[in-house]
This record gives structure tokens, C-alpha cells and sequence, in this order.
């Protein structure tokens, strides 16, 4: 009874905090560059959409799993199938906690353990951000996950058992490296990809971006420690930039739209990512 | 006697139809995957002229006007090439060992010129470039064009 109770406690969702975003001035300008090095576009684009149409976040795109398939949801500002209605608070606590507005866990499909790193000014100026981008009236397309995984009130376990709030690269390092850990292991959520998960789906931190099994089933996604990759950080800067490799094959894949992304971001946070990625364990 | 002379002629007719259909289809083959490797090297061509760039762009190399324009110069008549001879029907991934083409080449024909004409563009600007930063910006063109082509139409890595 006790331990059922505690059960109940644990897996609630953390509360809404109203007076999020108190005294923090929006900067919209600056949210562009929040957006694109979280990669939004990548996941909440309509699937196949090209150009000035990645900007339209109508959602579909499917993603399948051990637990069944989810649905990106549409994230564009319409008031109805979007999200035009919420709050500056509900978007945080959604963005950083993995909580809707409704009160409901959002899957981990969602890289909110990622996100939770994210600056509270940094989250000011994305909502501003997305505001000004075109609504959609698509409504969200429901998620196809079967039981046990269909209760939500589960994934707070979840949340308790990976969502761990401090960065995985500990210690002193420069203010290179640490802004690259800011964007590599925040907004950027290399490791949803390139670390490898448990039985749970939960990441394996001691495998922290050691590679992983690709979720289409086709081939492997690799390993970017400094055990595996021996590019150089001008080579890392080159391909965030490009796409181009050292071999100038370019970049396949979800890493095309991921270098999308990074290529629209300032130079520094470019080297700042590869400074990271020269600092992190070396796992062979 | 005169139907065994019949039997003969069925047989060495049809003997000779399965020789030249089994010439036709090894020989469909060759072109086939002479088609892929002469691919391969257009790719490989492209990918050297682009390494050329870049190591200018990456401050390996020194900024040589006459390099840039020669390598982008390259660059432009490789992306420019007739592809006529080279994207056969039936060459696709699956198809031929070693293709990585995907099947969307031939069923998006306009789009998959249209990625090719980015690319002319890009090494054309690429020719004028005048000191290594502009090469810099150059080749986020060019990496863009081979990376926006390879997504939609190149296949995974087996």
C-alpha cells in the first residue's frame, strides 16, 4: 500500500512552473539557432518536405521501436493541431521535463532527456522562434504502441530510472569543450543515436556514444569517440559544414539532416561540438 | 528420316536461341556493370576534385587561384557529363552488385538532373572564388548539392 503510494508519487509529472520565463526578454533571432541545433526540423517536418516546406512543423514522420511505432506530433503554431495555445510554461515543461500540457508523460521518443539541458533563455527565445513559423492544421497522428507501453503513468519509472540530470563528460574543461557539451549532449542529443539503449530503451551511459545498432535494421550507427573516430576536429568542423567526410564522400542518412542543421550554426559551436567530441571517454 | 531431320533442326534452332539469349543477357550484364564502375569513377573524380577544395578550404593547402579555378573547372564538367550512358535502366540497387542507386532516379528523372544542374552551379561559382575563405563558402554549396543528391537518390550502405 505504502510502496504502491510511492509508486504513484515517483512516476507523477513534474508540476508546471508558472513563473517560468520571468524576466527573460525573448529573442527570436536567437531561437533560430536554438531550433536548428536541436534538430527539430529533422523530426517535426512533414515526411519528404523540401526547402521553405521543413520549416512547416506538420508532423508524421514515423519512427519505429521495440515498443511499437510513434508519430513526430505537428509542433507548428496552429491553435488546434499545433501548439499556438500553449504557454510559455507548458512548452518548457513539455521541451524540458517530456510533459504536455495535459498533465501526460511524453514518450522518450521525444529526446527530452536531452533537452532538460537546455537554458532557460535558450528555451525563451525557441518559443519565440516557433511562433513565427507557418501553422499547419494537420492533427497529430495518434502513436501505434501496444500494452504495457500504452500507460503512460509507466514512463515517470522510466524518467526516474535514465533521465539523469547531470552531464555525462564530468570534470573541468575548457569553455570550448563545455559549450560543445551544452550543444552535444543538449540540444544536439548526439547520443540518442550513437549510444547504444538497455533493454528499456534507456541510454547506456558507459557506452556513451560508442556507436549503436541502426532502429531502421539497416546497418550501424558509429561510434564517434575518440576509441573510433580518428578524424581530426578540422575534419569534424569540415563535415558539420559541408557534410563532406575526409574523403569527401558526403554525409547519408539522418546525419544529412543533422548536418543540415549544424551547418546553420556559427563556426564556434561547430568547433566547440568537435572540441567535445576529441574530449569525451574513449571507448574502442 | 525425315523427322529426325526435322528433330535436328528444332534442336540446333533452339540451341542457337538459348546461345544468343544467354549472349544478350551476359552481355547486358557487362554494359550493366560497366555502367556502375564508369559511376564509380565519375564519383571518385568528383570526390578528388573536391578533396582539392577543400584541403585549401581546411588550410592544408595553400590558396592557388589557378588551382581552385582548374579543380572547380573539373568539377563542373564532371557534374555536366551527358548522364545518358551512364543511369541504364536496370542498374539500380539490387539490380547490379555494388549500385547504389536508388530507383527514384529513373522514376524522378527531371529531379535528379535538377541535382546535378546545383552542382554545375556550385563549381561554376566555385571557379571565381579569390581567397581560401571564399573556397570556405564555396564549398558548403558543393557539399550541399552532392549531400541534397545523395539522400534522395543513393541508397544505404550494405
Amino acid at each position: 500500500m505504502i510502496g504502491a503510494g510511492l509508486g504513484w508519487f515517483l512516476t507523477a509529472p513534474d508540476p508546471l512552473d508558472p513563473a517560468f520565463g520571468a524576466g527573460l526578454t525573448a529573442d527570436p533571432e536567437a531561437g533560430a539557432l536554438v531550433f536548428a541545433a536541436g534538430g527539430c526540423v529533422s523530426c517535426h517536418a512533414a515526411p519528404g518536405a523540401e526547402g521553405d516546406e521543413k520549416q512547416v512543423l506538420a508532423g508524421g514522420l514515423p519512427f519505429a521501436s521495440d515498443f511499437g511505432t510513434f508519430y513526430a506530433p505537428n509542433i507548428s503554431p496552429d491553435p488546434n493541431a499545433g501548439i499556438g495555445a500553449w504557454s510559455l510554461p507548458g512548452f518548457a515543461r513539455a521541451v524540458t521535463r517530456g510533459v504536455s500540457p495535459e498533465g501526460q508523460h511524453y514518450y522518450p521518443a521525444f529526446p527530452y532527456a536531452a533537452y532538460q539541458h537546455m537554458q532557460d533563455q535558450d528555451v525563451v527565445n525557441l518559443f519565440a522562434y516557433m511562433q513565427t513559423l507557418p501553422a499547419d492544421p494537420t492533427p497529430s497522428k495518434a502513436h501505434d504502441v501496444g500494452f504495457p507501453f500504452n500507460i503512460r503513468r509507466s514512463l515517470g519509472g522510466w524518467k526516474l530510472l535514465f533521465m539523469k540530470e547531470d552531464f555525462v563528460l564530468s570534470g573541468n574543461h575548457s569553455p570550448e569543450v563545455m559549450r560543445g557539451r551544452y550543444l552535444a549532449e543538449g540540444l544536439a542529443h548526439c547520443a540518442e543515436c550513437h549510444t547504444p539503449r538497455n533493454a528499456l530503451g534507456g541510454l547506456d551511459r558507459s557506452q556513451w556514444l560508442a556507436g549503436a545498432p541502426n532502429p531502421s535494421g539497416k546497418g550501424r550507427i558509429p561510434n564517434i569517440t575518440p576509441g573510433k573516430l580518428d578524424w581530426s576536429e578540422s575534419d569534424l568542423v569540415a563535415y558539420f559544414t559541408t557534410g563532406f567526410t575526409p574523403d569527401y564522400d558526403s554525409a547519408g542518412g539522418e546525419m544529412a539532416e543533422v548536418v543540415s542543421n549544424l551547418a546553420q550554426l556559427p563556426q564556434s559551436d561547430r568547433e566547440a561540438i568537435a572540441a567535445y567530441l576529441k574530449a569525451v571517454p574513449a571507448i574502442p | 528420316m525425315k523427322s529426325l531431320k526435322k528433330q535436328t533442326l528444332v534442336l540446333t534452332l533452339s540451341g542457337a536461341l538459348i546461345a544468343t539469349a544467354g549472349y544478350a543477357a551476359s552481355h547486358a550484364a557487362t554494359s550493366s556493370n560497366k555502367a556502375v564502375a564508369a559511376r564509380h569513377a565519375q564519383m571518385q573524380m568528383i570526390g578528388y576534385h573536391t578533396g582539392v577544395l577543400g584541403a585549401i578550404a581546411k588550410g592544408e593547402a595553400e590558396f592557388d587561384a589557378a588551382t581552385v579555378k582548374a579543380a572547380a573547372g573539373n568539377l563542373h564538367a564532371l557534374a555536366k557529363m551527358d548522364g545518358s550512358t551512364l543511369w541504364l535502366e536496370g542498374t539500380a540497387q539490387g539490380e547490379v552488385d555494388g549500385s547504389r542507386a536508388k530507383a527514384e532516379i529513373w522514376t524522378d528523372a527531371a529531379g535528379f538532373a535538377a541535382k546535378f544542374a546545383d552542382l554545375e552551379k556550385a563549381s561554376m561559382d566555385m571557379m571565381n572564388a579569390g581567397d581560401a575563405a571564399a573556397v570556405g563558402a564555396g564549398m558548403g554549396a558543393i557539399g550541399g548539392a552532392c549531400k541534397a543528391c545523395h539522400e534522395t537518390y543513393r541508397g544505404p550502405k550494405n
